[in-house]
């Protein structure tokens, strides 16, 4: 099997200047990746080159063997992107939400019994069920998140990526997303997380890659503690560093 | 019963685009493109003068210059977005100057384009109602047909496009869909108050019900009764249609809003009471 992500060399600059240098990395099947970087290193647009939302200035991304710009590429991706708490008047239900998770899967008509049934289901996974019908904007920050990793979750994804999932979210919900991922992973789901520090998830994290004016190198989980710090599951609300 | 007797095509007309125009608009609405109806409109008018002039259909004149205007407009907001707000205006208003250069250099501007602008309902003939039937028909069977790509995009466009929904065409299809509404509404309410049709009932929907879908079911729904109670009430008080029946939704709207504020007020309660207990 290919990896998921492969970058050669890739470089990328926007019109201010070049945000990623000569980057080369690999993600493999069932990894648990941290990506780390302060404000603006370039985080999310290393993630946006890799799943071919940009194209690279110099070097190719991979996704799944194929270019990362190829729409047949991203399907085996769940993304849950970095945003603002949804707006209360967005007129969709969290199920509606969900639903869009599968709508490359098929291009014409409405949505299924039996992909309502998946939908519910990814919904479950990640406890969030009993809220199906209510409007996605009611729903706090961290629920929101939740609901986002089940639109990802219905596609049935190999790898799953999400940029900055916890920002803004309260640490309980930051324990209960950790616990999430944790299952997804153990099941056989590569997960990505673009982050700023290592969060409720550091006890779960394999490998951590930390971005640096531009260029990205492998460090141990040890030495991203010392730099970051991390949430101890066992006692939330307890942080330490290093 | 001696106005339906008469004005029967006036009637399916405006139910037909009252219902057509919020399914659109639903999506414009949750893409921020609520005003994209407005400035299709002005080109519409373009393209009406220039087929007064050439004599061919003002109606197909104005559907052509709506289509290529949407598309043009999709394309500058994508390409340029920081200056994409002045290249619009002068996209639209260098329209709205043809059309009225072109109308008064042909004779036009007082006998013909004022219907366009106003809408002119009420002398529907059988073959508009034809046309406006099957251009409305066309638009709600691509809404239908593209609903779960239109619904991923309009919920987040990022997300869709990396789960690998085709986001550029159906943008482009939306604003198409959105020029042939205007194209069609401008019989029914004029260039000038489409837009009206487009977003209001849309705004009402979503003051009363939950789920997207509902959105769309209820904004036709409300849309085409709008557009008949419009022409009713214009009938009876001798009002022109067009600026009644976008009273009508307008109204509606300030209720919409009151209840959902109502509604907001006492959930709020609910969750105090038990403190106050």
């Amino acid at each position: 099997m290919p990896d998921l992500i492969e970058l050669r060399s890739v470089s990328f600059s926007y019109e201010s200047g070049r945000v990623l240098s000569d980057v080369s990395l690999s993600i493999k099947p069932k990894d648990y990746v941290v990506l780390l970087g302060a404000n603006g290193s370039g985080k999310t647009t290393l993630l946006k080159v890799a799943i071919g939302l940009l194209r690279p200035t110099s070097g190719t991304a991979l996704l799944f063997g194929r270019q990362a710009s190829d729409p047949r590429a991203r399907e085996l991706v769940g993304y849950v992107p970095q945003r603002a708490v949804i707006s209360s008047r967005l007129p969709a239900t969290v199920l509606e939400v969900v639903l869009a998770g599968r709508a490359a899967r098929r291009k014409f008509g409405g949505f299924s019994r039996a992909e309502r049934e998946l939908a519910m289901r990814a919904l479950e996974r990640v406890g969030m069920a009993e809220f199906a019908n209510r409007r996605i904007g009611e729903l706090s920050g961290g629920q929101q998140q939740r609901v986002l990793i089940a639109r990802a979750l219905a596609s049935d994804p190999q790898l799953l990526i999400l940029d900055e999932p916890t920002a803004g979210v309260d640490r309980d919900s930051q324990i209960r997303f950790a616990q999430v991922l944790r299952g997804l992973n153990r099941d056989g789901v590569a997960i990505v997380i673009v982050a700023h520090d290592l969060g409720a998830v550091g006890r779960d994290v394999r490998r951590v890659l930390a971005l640096h004016q531009g260029h990205i190198d492998e460090i141990s989980l040890e030495e991203a503690k010392e730099r970051v710090g991390m949430f101890v599951e066992d006692h939330p609300g307890h942080e330490v560093a290093g | 019963m001696t106005f339906i007797r008469y004005f029967w095509p006036a009637l399916i007309a405006a139910a037909v685009v009252g219902a057509a125009a919020p399914a659109i608009g639903t999506f414009l609405v949750q893409r921020r493109l609520s005003l994209i109806g407005d400035g299709v409109g002005h080109i519409a008018l373009a393209g009406v003068a220039i087929g007064l002039w050439l004599k061919i259909s003002p109606l197909a004149a104005a559907l052509g210059f709506s289509v290529l205007g949407a598309v043009g407009i999709d394309r500058l907001r994508r390409r340029a977005p920081d200056e994409s707000d002045m290249a619009l205006a002068l996209f639209f208003y260098g329209s709205i100057a043809v059309a009225v250069v072109v109308a008064s250099r042909t004779g036009n501007f007082n006998v013909n384009l004022f219907g366009f602008l106003f809408g002119q309902v009420l002398t529907t003939t059988r073959a508009e109602l034809l046309t406006i039937g099957i251009l409305g028909a066309f638009v709600i069977a691509v809404v239908s047909l593209l609903y779960r790509g239109l619904l991923a995009s309009a919920i987040d466009e990022e997300a869709a496009t990396v789960s690998g929904v085709p986001v550029t065409i159906l943008n482009i299809v939306l604003m198409v869909l959105g020029a042939v509404t205007v194209g069609v509404g401008m019989q029914v309410v004029g260039v000038l108050l489409v837009a009206a049709l487009l977003v209001l009932p849309v705004g009402i929907a979503r003051n009363l019900v939950r789920s997207f879908r509902g959105t769309m079911l209820v904004a036709s729904g409300v849309g085409a009764a709008s557009a008949l109670i419009g022409l009713f009430v214009s009938n009876a008080a001798n009002t022109a249609p067009s600026g009644t029946i976008v009273l009508v939704v307008s109204s509606l709207f300030v209720i919409s809003d009151g209840v959902r504020r109502a509604r907001v007020i006492s959930a709020q309660r609910e969750l105090e009471e038990p403190q106050h207990a």
